[in-house]
């Protein structure tokens, strides 16, 4: 019987773990805005960028030259 | 691929702009409109954010409507190498910029989206940084805690509802019971203390709300489960707890979904200008935040810009359009020496103002300050939800005590559980969630059709009015489209496709109205046209020189005893007599008046003189109803007192001459071409083209209130179930666990299937062609 008490607490656990990741996901913006994100998936990107709100400073280098 | 063409055709524009510049007069204004982002003190005002060399700043764009917008901005780097990363939130209409000063300025961002056509809206308010609110995201964590714990109880309850006597079982149960109650502990006193701290604020006040009864429910539930579990005579109520308060808080986040572009509380700062530019009196020209703009400065005001103080015109010619202040939009001639008040907009060339008083002391800055504050405002009426959950309380606490004294007699050693049960077993769940689903439908109803509530109860507030005022000029009258009426014009029938011929080269709504006014013929070619900005328009049609315009305009004065707005017609310089143009009413006004007149007491309150009386009377019962010249504290006051006669006011309005009588009224509705622009402080804002649907939706606030009693009939309904278990003492965790959730989900059911009816019977449910 002792395995079903080692059983829960190992699917406690794993339910805290989904449990912090909806809280990151909350916590990193992913719910503020639903409409841009699920328009937001179908852009093709040249190069996978970050939609996160902290800039990721390699931005010019991913500018392509064919605007000019 | 469309994307491609899309970039392709905006990043070419942007090139040409850019490589003639002042080529094209736009961009020349353009050169002049931001000038003041330049100044080091605004710049660190707008700028979020600003270190080494990068810098990063948010904007509301009122423009971005589509998936396509939020491309094209994401995608600004491809345009400007100076900006690093631009992220939008959609539904705030907002975009988060990241640049690099050295390649990019603020002002060169702004132009730059000015030149997509993304105009950011800068205003005085938008600077003040204090105003801002943070998203809040408190919701979600409750509501996935409540979730998680819900879940995980359930399955550590599943085994004490099956009928097993076993020593090792016992041994699993004490178990799992401590577990439920670890889990328990974050759902009643995290998720749950919303619900704490509006019973305690409530009680403060000496009011009772139907979170009071909500927070004794969840304490007896809790003490009791802890108590059962514990004590080994129970397995608890833990589960129906986490799922009440589950529930509970579904119920939360759907009242809080509110518009969060639209801004529902706007005051002056919301239209001023962030700088002016000030002219020393050398005549230099620089740029000075509003708030430095000090009594005796002499400033410039260029076409188009807010004159942001009273004050009076020392050099060239005004032209001031009030429509932010009036919704009157003709524009107001004004000579040097004359006073301008604050609210109005230059029309025409630059003109050069000294500043008579001080921002905050215009006569519009006090129009807003005469309004109390907003915690003041209050309501006549007492919404039905304080009403039902203030005896709900009481008769719930009232049978809890008759009964435990019943017990008292009977059983002692029962008694304090029958209580228990009575308080769990009341605690109105499905009551609390009725409001936010009904009205919360309802106001998605109402969006989907250009209405957009400020928040749920307002349609509770729309379902009581019983009077109507309305405004008269942009309210019921459209403010860029007119009727022109040609019985002053002295020109033979011969000479119409002169004029007609003319005007056809002009987008004025003006020229459109003559335009359409004249009878058909064939176009003349024409030679020379100019359109001088709010004076007029002239050309040479075949051999004739036709002007038409403003008097100051074609005759060089304005001829007395003609009407305002009228627009004079010359032919090779001779006085041609004149046209009367009109702002025409709005589509399918007659058919909202004359529908809303059979239920509503209807009222008028107009800016304007009378010379439209007899046309409206036939919607107003009386002529006593319509109120011609009123200013904008004559308009609060006769809300005022029409209240205080007991009525449930409803204003509508556009101008911020309305403000006030908005303000006042129960429901204040302001009406806006464009939502996301200008528009006062108000409980709704309605699109403008959508104004004859206005008797639908206040028969659907109306059924909604229906639904509403409806279902709340419907959950009273399982509370008897509920209390009969409770007060003859079989109330065991299982029966709880299947009420509860079932009472919650039938009646959310319920409502979303009425107010889906509903929806569809008041052909609200479609959403039409623009």
């Amino acid at each position: 019987m002792n395995v079903i008490l080692i059983l829960v607490a190992f699917s406690l656990i794993v339910a805290i773990v989904g449990l912090g990741a909806f809280f990151w996901s909350v916590r990193s913006g992913q719910y503020d805005d639903p409409y841009g994100s699920s328009v937001r998936i179908l852009f093709e990107d040249e190069k996978p960028r970050s939609a996160e709100a902290s800039p990721p400073v390699q931005g010019i280098t991913e500018n392509p030259s064919n605007q000019k | 691929m469309v994307y491609e063409i899309l970039s392709g055709s905006n990043s070419s524009e942007y090139y040409k702009l850019s490589d003639h510049p002042g080529m094209k007069t736009a961009s020349q204004e353009l050169g002049k409109r931001y000038d003041f982002l330049d100044n080091e003190e605004i710049k660190q005002e707008i700028l979020d954010f600003s270190d080494n060399g990068v810098s990063r700043v948010k904007f509301f764009i009122p423009a971005i409507h589509c998936s396509s917008c939020i491309w094209l901005l994401e995608n600004l780097h491809r345009l400007n190498e100076g900006i690093m990363h631009s992220t939008v939130h959609f539904t705030k209409k907002e975009a988060v910029f990241t640049f690099r000063d050295s390649r990019i300025s603020l002002r060169g961002l702004v132009e730059l989206l000015a030149s997509v056509n993304y105009a950011p809206y800068i205003s005085l308010e938008s600077v003040d940084k204090s105003s801002k609110k943070k998203t809040n995201r408190d919701v979600y964590y409750r509501l996935g805690v409540a979730g998680f714990c819900f879940g995980n109880i359930m399955l550590f309850s599943f085994p004490s509802y099956l009928a097993i006597d076993d020593t090792v079982e016992q041994f699993i149960r004490q178990n799992f019971g401590i577990l439920n109650i670890l889990l328990g502990i974050p759902v009643a006193f995290y998720s749950g203390s919303g619900f704490f701290i509006s019973a305690y604020k409530g009680l403060k006040k000496r009011f009772i709300s139907i979170d009071l009864p909500i927070a004794i429910g969840i304490l007896a539930l809790f003490f009791r489960s802890v108590y059962e579990i514990l004590s080994g005579t129970g397995p608890g109520f833990m589960d129906s707890l986490a799922g009440l308060l589950f529930f509970l808080l579904i119920g939360k986040w759907y009242q809080g979904l509110t518009y969060q572009a639209l801004s529902f509380e706007r005051d002056y700062r919301s239209y001023f200008p962030v700088a002016v530019t000030l002219i020393s009196e050398k005549g230099e020209e620089s740029i000075l935040p509003l708030k430095h703009l000090k009594t005796g400065m002499r400033i410039l005001v260029r076409n188009n810009e807010l004159i942001p103080a009273d004050a009076i015109l020392v050099k060239g010619e005004g032209s001031i359009d009030y429509s932010f202040v009036s919704g009157e939009s003709d524009p107001v001639k004004k000579t040097e020496g004359q006073r301008i008040f604050a609210g109005g907009k230059q029309s025409g060339p630059a003109i050069e103002l000294i500043i008579e008083k001080e921002v905050t002391q215009s006569k519009l800055t006090e129009l807003w300050n005469q309004k109390p504050g907003h915690e003041e405002r209050q309501n006549n009426w007492e919404s039905l939800m304080d009403v039902i959950s203030r005896y709900f309380t009481a008769v719930v606490l009232i049978l809890a005590l008759a009964t435990g004294v019943t017990w008292w007699f009977i059983d002692p050693s029962r008694a304090a559980l029958v209580v228990t049960a009575i308080l769990i077993v009341a605690c109105p769940c499905a009551l609390a969630m009725t409001l936010p689903f009904s009205f919360g439908g309802a106001m998605r109803v109402f969006g989907r059709n250009g209405f957009y509530v400020k928040r749920s109860s307002v349609i509770e507030a729309l379902s009581r009015v019983n009077t109507i005022v309305l405004d008269k000029t942009g309210t019921l009258t459209k403010s860029n489209d007119f009727d022109a009426n040609l019985d002053h014009l002295l020109l033979p029938e011969a000479s119409f496709n002169l004029l007609r011929s003319l005007v056809r080269h002009s987008t004025h709504p003006m020229s459109v109205a003559v335009y359409q006014a004249l009878p058909n013929a064939p176009a003349l070619p024409v030679k020379g046209f100019i359109e001088h900005i709010s004076k007029g328009v002239e050309g040479t049609v075949g051999t004739h020189h036709v002007k038409l315009g403003s008097g100051e305009f074609v005759l060089g004065r304005l001829p007395e005893g003609t009407p305002s707005g009228c627009l004079f017609v010359s032919i090779d310089g001779s006085s041609s007599g004149y046209i009367i143009l009109k702002h025409k009413y709005r589509d399918g006004m007659r058919d909202v008046l004359l529908s809303m007149g059979k239920k509503y007491e209807l009222h008028l309150l107009s800016g304007d003189n009378d010379a439209e009386l007899s046309a409206l009377l036939e919607f107003f019962p009386t002529a006593g109803h319509m109120n011609f010249n009123q200013t904008p504290v004559d308009k609060l006051n006769y809300i005022r007192k029409l209240r205080s006669e007991g009525r449930k006011v409803m204003m509508i309005g556009d101008g911020l001459n309305d403000a006030g009588a908005l303000y006042e009224s129960d429901c204040g509705i302001s009406i806006a071409d464009d939502v996301y622009h200008f528009s006062p402080s108000c409980d709704a804002i309605l699109e403008a083209r959508q104004f004859w649907k206005l008797s639908t939706f206040l028969k659907f606030s109306k059924i909604s209130r229906r639904i509403v009693i409806m279902s709340m009939l419907f959950s009273f309904f399982y509370n008897i179930i509920g209390l009969s278990f409770a007060m003859s003492g079989n109330l065991t965790p299982i029966v709880s666990a299947i009420l509860m959730p079932l009472s919650s989900v039938s009646v959310i059911t319920l409502i979303t299937v009425a107010t889906y009816l509903a929806s569809a019977r008041t052909k609200l449910n479609k959403i039409y062609p623009v």
